[in-house]
């Protein structure tokens, strides 16, 4: 069975003057696959990610994202992925039930398909308590998983995850990391960018980007022995090192 | 249309749910037309003077009676000797202080000619200003009546009349200045905050990834804004009718759409602050000190443009209050019709659209 190629990265390059953020990077990702895109902070992993998810233009190079092109489907793209961005982006000032509708209206769902979103969602996260409190007041794990099932509303064929687990404790990154398998169970394709190495031990596949190029692309376990590492920590610093 | 209806939502959830945008919203308006209407007043009432009469005849006695009937002056002590003229300045007690000369009806009668001395507290020099010439308006009043019966050879009698605001009214002044204060506060600073605030929580970048263009997405942050200022500029010329008496003489129609039309040069103004400004508190700074400031100071709305030095005069023309205030001015208070606004309707709205097409580019430019 031939897998499908939901991202296709030829040769991707963002230049901000004479400094290449991405320097002419390229990958694919299957469907259904955790694709994990590691990187040292400024690396050019975010800038590489925005131009995937259309809000930054390429400079050059090729790129299509759940089929489109991101130089001329840009909008197409983004009605097919989902995103959820380091911050938890959530509105603080309204309920937990209000964000859902909100997100879920801005994506074009029907009231009904909302109204029974919410009710899975809810109970999925076990909100039931606090489905009428304001997002403000819950705990930042929660606030995380209920920000991930919004990225998730529209059923989107990708979901691109921006550090998704910075600042939370290590049970709720694991409780996270299920619904991340999950999701990705379902035939959701998984981008998900960390610089928490355990979490790459994660992911189906890892990239690494060292100054704006791709170094390393493989499962962790051909990457541990590409590298002779016990650990993905030690790839990681193998090749950052040089 | 259905997703820009659930965006308008949660914006007026934003606004109705943070007291601090509200208090902006509605407290201030109100409290600020009250205060600039009640307590902010360049008229003269009830100035508190005292008297010097060294001669008590029946002249002075009448000269004195005429200035405490009027409404302008309540005479709050008489003194007898020039020695505490100084010392009644220095307690602040009174404004003024009317020196009548020794013999005031004899030398009237005899030489024709008699003097009196008016002197003022000019630490504030425009009160001062007034107080005196209002002062020589009684006494000229008394003199013609004196000379009533007599024929003068030649005679110039300055009859002023003032228009459009005949009681010199400073409210009639301050209510343009304070609704298009008002105005520019509310649209540009609460946009320019409100679209920041998403900036800094990180959801202006989910609505940027999200199927919505960011032209609906600025639009749907702008709405709320449009049509609170509005119901805000209702509320200023209801209070100014009802509690000010304040003529609107001109078309009410007219007034409603310059006031749109300048609402939306403020909106724009805010997205333009919101696109060079990355936190919250930065967009407030930039829109108090680059827009308040400019508006209470350069506008003509507190002090008059043509006494300002010629650069100050210039930049002046580059501040869409001042042309709003001429605006609302006619009319409000001249009752004039498009026909005598429209080169300040013309201004007013090419510069909506410079900001309009500025703001969209450095968008673009901070997308790419």
């Amino acid at each position: 069975m031939k897998r499908e190629k939901v991202i296709q990265v030829a040769g991707l390059t963002k230049r901000f003057g004479d400094f290449a953020a991405v320097d002419a990077i390229s990958f694919d990702v299957y469907r259904g696959e955790i694709f994990g895109f590691l990187g040292a902070n400024g690396a050019g992993k975010t800038t590489a990610m925005k131009m995937l998810i259309g809000i930054s233009n390429p400079t050059s190079g090729q790129a299509q994202v759940a089929g489109f092109d991101v130089f001329t489907h840009a909008e197409d793209i983004k009605k097919n992925i989902g995103y959820m961005s380091q911050k938890f982006a959530l509105y603080d000032d309204l309920t937990v039930r209000e964000n859902i509708r909100f997100f879920g209206g801005i994506y074009g769902l029907s009231r009904e398909r909302i109204k029974e979103k919410s009710d899975a969602l809810i109970e999925e996260l076990g909100l039931q308590g606090a489905a009428h409190k304001l997002v403000g007041a819950l705990p930042l794990g929660w606030k995380q998983k209920l920000s991930f099932s919004v990225a998730l509303i529209h059923d989107p064929k990708i979901v691109f995850l921006d550090e998704p687990t910075g600042g939370v404790d290590p049970i709720t990154r694991r409780q996270f990391w299920e619904m991340i398998y999950k999701a990705a169970h379902q035939g959701t394709t998984v981008f998900v960018t960390t610089h928490y190495m355990d979490e790459a031990e994660y992911c189906d596949r890892v990239s690494i980007m060292v100054n704006g190029k791709i170094e390393a692309l493989d499962s962790p376990k051909q990457l541990k022995e590409q590298f002779q590492a016990a650990n993905m920590n030690d790839v990681f610093l193998k090749l950052a090192r040089g | 249309m259905k997703r820009f209806i659930g965006f308008i939502k949660k914006e007026f959830y934003h606004i109705f749910r943070d007291r601090r945008s509200l208090f902006i919203l509605f407290g201030m308006p109100i409290a600020q037309i009250l205060l600039f209407g009640f307590a902010i007043t360049n008229e003269i009432n009830n100035v508190d003077i005292a008297i010097l009469d060294s001669s008590k005849d029946a002249v002075t006695e009448e000269i004195i009676h005429k200035i405490s009937a009027s409404k302008y002056f309540s005479i709050k002590q008489f003194i007898e000797k020039e020695s505490d003229i100084e010392g009644i300045f220095k307690q602040g007690k009174v404004k003024a202080i009317l020196n009548f000369e020794k013999d005031f009806s004899k030398n009237l009668v005899k030489d024709h000619k008699a003097t009196i001395q008016i002197i003022t507290d000019a630490t504030d020099p425009n009160t001062a200003n007034t107080i005196a010439n209002f002062v020589n308006a009684i006494l000229q009043k008394y003199q013609k009546s004196l000379n009533e019966n007599l024929v003068v050879a030649y005679q110039i009698v300055p009859e002023s009349r003032m228009v459009y605001n005949p009681e010199l009214k400073s409210v009639y002044m301050f209510v343009p200045g304070v609704m298009t204060i008002i105005l520019m506060l509310v649209s540009a600073m609460m946009t320019s905050i409100s679209i920041t605030r998403e900036k800094e929580m990180g959801t202006m970048e989910i609505l940027l990834v999200s199927p919505l263009k960011p032209i609906q997405v600025i639009v749907g942050k702008v709405f709320p804004y449009i049509f609170l200022s509005i119901i805000n500029a209702v509320v200023i010329v209801v209070l100014s009718i009802f509690i000010f008496k304040m003529p609107v003489q001109g078309s009410l129609f007219l007034l409603a759409l310059e006031s749109i039309l300048f609402i939306v040069s403020a909106l724009a103004l805010g997205i333009l602050i919101s696109t060079v400004s990355a936190t919250q508190q930065t967009a407030m700074m930039i829109s108090l000190m680059g827009l308040m400031l400019p508006v209470i100071l350069l506008s003509g709305f507190i002090f008059p443009i043509s006494s300002m030095p010629v650069p100050l005069q210039l930049i002046s023309n580059i501040i869409p209050a001042k042309w709003f205030i001429i605006i609302i001015k006619g009319i409000m208070l001249k009752g004039v019709g498009l026909e005598f606004i429209w080169k300040e309707t013309l201004i007013l709205l090419g510069m909506t659209v410079f900001f309009i097409a500025l703001s969209v580019r450095k968008y673009k430019i901070r997308l790419a």
